[in-house]
C-alpha cells in the first residue's frame, strides 16, 4: 500500500534527484534542445516544495494536483504543460484518496500518460518522455495484473523506463525543438524521456 | 564568455526593473507572474493585442507594447516559454471586453502553454483567440517536425495587427488579418556564433571559428545546413533562394471555433511569392551583428528583389528579435498589400518601434 507519506517523499526525492542531476539534464539538452532542461525542471520542483506545506494535509489527489498547479506556473518551455498535465491527470485520478493500491497506481500512472500524450500528442519513437513513461506503465500494469509485489513491479517499471531511455538514443526526434535536427537528432539521448525516468525512480526509492 | 549581468538566477527579474524604470511613461512591469501592459488601460472596444515567449529576443515582445502594438507581453525565462498564468493574468489585466488576440509563434513550448491559458481564460468569460505564427522557411517538413518556427514576421505582424485592433477591428477580423499576414511572410536565419544563456558555462551550440549555420532559429536550433564561412553576398543569396523559392507550404494548424466552441485543427497553405508582389523587407540581426552589417545585407536584399520583380514597398533594418549575443541575420519578406501597408504606417509609440503619432 502506497501511503501520503510515501508521496510525500517521492516528491522530495524527485526535488533531489533533479537537483543532483541539473547539469547532466541540461547538458543533454544542449545537444538536441535549447538547453535549459534541466534548469527549468530543477525550478519547477524546487517550487513543488515550496508549496508543498500548503497541500499535505490534504488527499494524494489534491497533492499531486497541487504540484500540477507548481509545474505549470514554474516550467515553462513544452516540459511544464506536459508534466503540468501529467500531474493533474494523475491527481484527478485519485481524487479524494489517502493511500493507493498497486491497481490505484496503476490508474494514476495510466492517467499521467494519457495527459501527456493528450497535450503533446507524441508517439512511442517520437524521441520524447513518452518513450521511458508508456513502456514503464505498460510493464508495471503487466507485473501487477501478473500478482508481482508493488516494490516488484515498480522496479519492472523502472527497468522499463531505463531502457526507454537507452532506446531513444539511436532515434530522429519528431516532435518539440530536437525535431528541427532531423537526422542530426540520432545518437543522443532525449532529455524529456531521462527526467521521466528519474521521477519513476524517485518513486521506487520512496515506496521500497 | 563574459556577460554584463549580476547572479544569474536575477536576470530577468533585473531586466524587468530596468525596462520598468527606463519606460515607466509607456508601460507597467508586473511581477509573480511577470507580464508587461502598455501604461494606459487598453480602450473600451479595442481588441487587446497579446504575445510572448522566452526572454533573450529583445526587444520582441515587451519592447512592443504600448499604443499602435501590444496591450500586453508575457517574458518568459530566457530561450523558455513563459507559463499559462502569466498569460492568463495578462489577458484577464487587458481585456476590454472585446477579447484577447494571443500571437504565438510556433514553438512547442508557447503552443501548449498558450493553450492551457486561452482555456483558463475563456473559463473566466475572456473572448480568447491563439493565431500561430510559423514563417522560417529553414523547416521544410511539418510531418516529422514540430513544423515551422515563428521568426520574423512576428515583428512584422504585431506592427500591423496593432494598427489595426487600434483602428477597431473586432477579434474575427483581427485574429483573420493576423493569419493572412502569417501566410504571406517568409523569413530565414543564420548565425555567424553560438551564443549562451545566462547561468550556463557553455554555448547553446557548438560551432567552429570558421563555420557557419543557415537556417538557424531565434534559439541556435540547426537549421539547413553547417557550411564554410562565406562573403555577406552569397550568404544573402542563398537565404533569398530558400525565402523566395521555398515551395507551397503546407501545415495543420490549431484555432478556436467560437461557434462549435472547442479548438479545431485546419489545413492552411501558403504560397510562394512571384514576380509583381510587394513587399516589407525585414532585415534583422541575431544580437551579436551590427547594424553597418546589416545594411550591406540589405543591399544585397535589394539588389535580389529587384531583379525577381519584386517591390519592396517599406523595411525594417535593426535588431527587434534577437538571440542573446548571437551573431547573424535573418531576413523577413512579408508580402503586403494596402491594408498591410496601411496599418504598417500607422503610428506607434513602444518602447522598441516609434512611428510617427
Amino acid at each position: 500500500m502506497i501511503k501520503k507519506k510515501h508521496i510525500l517523499d517521492w516528491l522530495n526525492k524527485s526535488a533531489e534527484v533533479l537537483e543532483e542531476k541539473k547539469s547532466y539534464l541540461t547538458k543533454l539538452d544542449t545537444a538536441i534542445g535549447d538547453a535549459d532542461h534541466g534548469n527549468n525542471m530543477n525550478r519547477g520542483f524546487k517550487k513543488v516544495l515550496e508549496q508543498l506545506p500548503t497541500n499535505e494535509k490534504k488527499d494524494i489527489g489534491a497533492i499531486l494536483k497541487g504540484v500540477a498547479m507548481s509545474l505549470i506556473s514554474t516550467v515553462g518551455g513544452a516540459s511544464g504543460p506536459l508534466y503540468g498535465t501529467m500531474f493533474l491527470q494523475a491527481g484527478n485520478s485519485v481524487s479524494g484518496k489517502e493511500e493507493l493500491t498497486a491497481e490505484d497506481l496503476k490508474k494514476m500512472l495510466q492517467a499521467g500518460v494519457d495527459g501527456i500524450v493528450m497535450r503533446g500528442k507524441a508517439k512511442i519513437g517520437d524521441k520524447t518522455m513518452i518513450d521511458a513513461l508508456e513502456p514503464a506503465v505498460k510493464a508495471y500494469s503487466s507485473a501487477v495484473s501478473a500478482g508481482d509485489e508493488l516494490t516488484t513491479a515498480l522496479q519492472k517499471a523502472v527497468d522499463a523506463a531505463e531502457k526507454g531511455v537507452e532506446d531513444t538514443i539511436p532515434l530522429i526526434a519528431r516532435k518539440g525543438r530536437a525535431s528541427y535536427l532531423g537526422e542530426r537528432s540520432k545518437g543522443h539521448q532525449d532529455p524529456g524521456a531521462t527526467s521521466s525516468y528519474y521521477l519513476l525512480k524517485a518513486l521506487r526509492d520512496s515506496v521500497q | 564568455m563574459k556577460k554584463l549581468i549580476n547572479n544569474p538566477d536575477n536576470v530577468l527579474k533585473e531586466q524587468l526593473q530596468g525596462m520598468q524604470a527606463a519606460h515607466g511613461d509607456l508601460i507597467n512591469v508586473h511581477f509573480d507572474p511577470a507580464y508587461i501592459t502598455r501604461k494606459d488601460p487598453t480602450p473600451k472596444g479595442k481588441v487587446a493585442l497579446v504575445s510572448g515567449g522566452g526572454s533573450g529576443h529583445e526587444p520582441m515582445h515587451g519592447g512592443f507594447v504600448g499604443k499602435g502594438m501590444l496591450d500586453a507581453a508575457c517574458p518568459g525565462e530566457i530561450f523558455t516559454s513563459p507559463t499559462p498564468d502569466q498569460m492568463y493574468e495578462a489577458a484577464k489585466a487587458v481585456d476590454s471586453g472585446a477579447g484577447v488576440l494571443n500571437i504565438v509563434k510556433n514553438y512547442t513550448g508557447d503552443v501548449m502553454n498558450f493553450e492551457m491559458a486561452a482555456d483558463m481564460a475563456r473559463g473566466e468569460g475572456i473572448k480568447v483567440q491563439n493565431i500561430i505564427v510559423d514563417d522560417d522557411v529553414a523547416v521544410k517538413d511539418s510531418l516529422y517536425t514540430a513544423g515551422r518556427r515563428g521568426v520574423g514576421t512576428t515583428v512584422l505582424i504585431e506592427k500591423i495587427c496593432g494598427g489595426a485592433a487600434e483602428d477597431g477591428y473586432d477579434l474575427k477580423k483581427l485574429s483573420a488579418l493576423c493569419k493572412k499576414l502569417n501566410q504571406n511572410g517568409r523569413s530565414m536565419g543564420m548565425a555567424l556564433t553560438s551564443c549562451i544563456t545566462p547561468g550556463n558555462a557553455t554555448p547553446s551550440f557548438e560551432i567552429g571559428d570558421d563555420e557557419i549555420e543557415l537556417g538557424i532559429g531565434i534559439h541556435g536550433e540547426p537549421g539547413i545546413k553547417r557550411s564554410k564561412m562565406m562573403e555577406a553576398d552569397e550568404i544573402v543569396e542563398f537565404m533569398m533562394d530558400q525565402i523566395l523559392n521555398d515551395p507551397a507550404y503546407t501545415r495543420i494548424l490549431k484555432e478556436w471555433d467560437f461557434d462549435k466552441d472547442d479548438w479545431v485543427e485546419a489545413e492552411v497553405t501558403d504560397q510562394p511569392f512571384k514576380k509583381g508582389d510587394q513587399v516589407i523587407a525585414f532585415v534583422n540581426s541575431m544580437g551579436g551583428t551590427p547594424v553597418s552589417e546589416l545594411y550591406g545585407v540589405y543591399r544585397k536584399v535589394q539588389e535580389i528583389c529587384e531583379k525577381q520583380g519584386i517591390k519592396i514597398v517599406r523595411n525594417l533594418v535593426g535588431p527587434y528579435i534577437t538571440a542573446l549575443e548571437m551573431q547573424g541575420c535573418s531576413i523577413t519578406l512579408l508580402k503586403a498589400d494596402n491594408e498591410s501597408v496601411k496599418y504598417w504606417d500607422a503610428p506607434a509609440l513602444t518602447p522598441g518601434i516609434r512611428v510617427k503619432m
